[in-house]
């Protein structure tokens, strides 16, 4: 006999399940030649062949030991000048960057890196799943601050302000944003830089979507004056060049923050994986082009599935990043999660209830139009049919 | 036309399928514009049809391409093209083009049968004045056309459910 139950640590044990369990199963098991899934949050396009055969060269080389913690230099230094071409932002290979296991991994070393018991991160909300959990696992408190559809998703300065206690530590920053497609300009930015100038709260700027910004480039907050020495960036391969299966991201920031998560990393996952990162190094020094083609393609459907979604009769903002709608479906009187399941079983179609993205996502789903022309039109006329009926 | 933005001829080379409402909504202008120069682009030539891309080894015909490589001599006055044009009259005649390098002209022809295509090459095309050789090669599988493959990669079976 053995009793897990006391085995387990309190703390993991205390990670809330996923609230719309019920939703996941019926997704599961659907199983209808006719379904469309607009619920996975990954792009469609496999990986540009150039990358891919760069991985398999690399492979066949033989290149296949641990590359130093940090990841190769030689795709540091790609990096570098990547960061500085794409986002005018200058990081030194050696000392300010590590190479992680997807960008999860650099959330997670950072949280861990800078929060302690009972410290508080304040993370905005609908967002990616990750930050709540990552930070109660080091026994952190997330403060979670609705972000709201009237501000197009965006986190204003008096949220923030209202927000920050003296135990604050933290502020994550998920933008482009996961679900709402919300994005954060000049303006915004420095709005949130006025409330952090004169506290010690560290910026994890979550910037995997950055790439993928419509009708204008992505600004990070860490170029807002004073910012870059209190900014974590994360960000990495798997959206801008459709790598998600090879799991490489990377964290830029301050040199003192980064030597610290590096022992994490060290200890918690020796390097990332050397298959992926020489792939990264080609997807860096030849890739911006297929940056542009996949965001143009995104760009032709996000405008296509907002004008479906307005013409159906929803409510839905403008997002103007990541690959996601956010429409509300208030209107039809249903919970989020009741309008999913509904939607799913009479129209064999997936999308993601708002409440799986935290407080404030309720009255609202998450759509991924990282799918062909095709399959979002047939999408959007059984949406229609649907609506129709209620 | 000068300036063009070539955005919709791309969108269109892709996918002719897309109606001028689609193509409207993708673009952020409307289905009218959209329309109106579609028609000037064929009116003007630059679109020059909609063909659908068959893969006829799926079909019960069984046919026969091949590029045959002509070497001719240029005339007078007209260079290569009116040779080229006694080439590209007869309807077998699927592409043709004029080629940099060791020989002149690249003609694909499909036809019914091996025989028929050999036919065409020394009845019709050997013959005609000017031409002074010709290299047939038979294709014996197609594997892209139009960036479009013919066979369909697999599809990676398990995902992740939910990110």
């Amino acid at each position: 006999m053995i009793d897990y139950e006391a085995a387990l640590s309190p703390r993991v044990k205390g990670i809330a399940p996923s609230g719309i369990r019920k939703f996941f199963d019926l997704l599961e098991n659907m199983d209808s030649s006719d379904a469309i899934s607009l619920g996975v949050g990954e792009p469609d396009f496999v990986t540009p062949w150039h990358i891919r055969d760069a991985g398999v060269y690399a492979l066949e080389k033989g290149f296949t030991k641990y590359t130093s913690n940090a990841g190769l230099m030689e795709l540091r230094k790609e990096i570098s000048k990547y960061m500085l071409r794409r986002f005018g932002l200058s990081y030194d290979p050696a000392g300010q960057m590590v190479v992680t296991v997807g960008g999860s991994e650099g959330i997670d070393i950072a949280v861990r890196a800078i929060v302690n018991q009972g410290d508080e991160v304040i993370i905005p909300v609908p967002s990616f799943v990750c930050y709540g959990p990552i930070v109660e696992l080091v026994g952190g408190v997330p403060v979670f601050v609705e972000t709201r559809a009237e501000n197009e998703f965006r986190l204003t300065a008096d949220e923030l302000r209202n927000a920050i206690t003296p135990r604050t530590k933290l502020l994550v920053l998920p933008f482009p944003n996961n679900p709402t497609g919300a994005i954060m300009e000049r303006k915004d930015l420095e709005a949130i830089a006025e409330v952090l100038r004169d506290t010690n709260i560290i910026v994890l700027s979550d910037e995997i979507y950055a790439e993928l910004t419509y009708g204008g480039r992505h600004m990070s907050i860490a170029n807002i004056p004073d910012m870059y020495i209190r900014t974590l960036v994360v960000n990495g391969f798997s959206k801008a060049y459709a790598m998600t299966g090879w799991r490489l991201g990377f964290v830029c920031g301050p040199r003192e923050l980064i030597k610290q998560m590096m022992k994490i990393h060290q200890y918690a996952i020796m390097c990332a994986p050397t298959t992926s990162q020489y792939a990264a190094v080609e997807a860096m020094r030849a890739g911006d082009g297929d940056i542009s083609m996949m965001c143009k393609d995104y760009d032709y459907r996000r405008r296509f599935l907002l004008e479906k979604l307005r013409d159906a009769g929803l409510t839905c903002f403008e997002p103007r990043g990541a690959f996601y709608m956010f429409p509300s479906i208030q209107s039809t009187g249903m919970s989020s999660a009741d309008f999913c399941a509904r939607f799913l079983t009479e129209e064999h179609v997936a999308v993601i209830p708002g409440t799986a993205f935290g407080a404030g996502g309720e009255g609202f789903v998450r759509m991924c139009y990282a799918s062909s022309l095709a399959n979002l039109s047939e999408a959007m006329d059984r949406l229609d049919r649907f609506l129709k009926r209620l | 036309m000068t300036g063009m933005n070539t955005e919709l001829l791309t969108l269109l080379e892709k996918d002719a399928r897309l109606t001028p409402a689609q193509l409207g909504t993708m673009l952020g202008r409307d289905e009218q514009s959209v329309s109106d120069e579609i028609a000037e682009y064929e009116r003007n030539h630059i679109i020059l049809g909609y063909p659908a891309l068959i893969d006829w080894t799926k079909t019960d015909d069984e046919l026969v391409t091949a590029l045959i490589e002509v070497r001719i001599s240029p005339q007078r006055g007209d260079g290569f093209d009116r040779i080229a044009e006694r080439i590209y009259q007869y309807e077998e005649v699927e592409s043709l083009y004029l080629m940099s390098g060791s020989y002149d002209l690249a003609v694909t022809i499909t036809g019914r049968s091996l025989r028929a295509v050999a036919e065409f090459v020394h009845a019709r095309l050997a013959v005609i004045d000017g031409v002074t050789g010709t290299a047939t090669h038979f294709i014996l599988k197609k594997y892209k056309e139009k960036h479009h493959l013919y066979t369909k990669l697999p599809e990676q079976e398990e995902r992740v459910l939910f990110v």
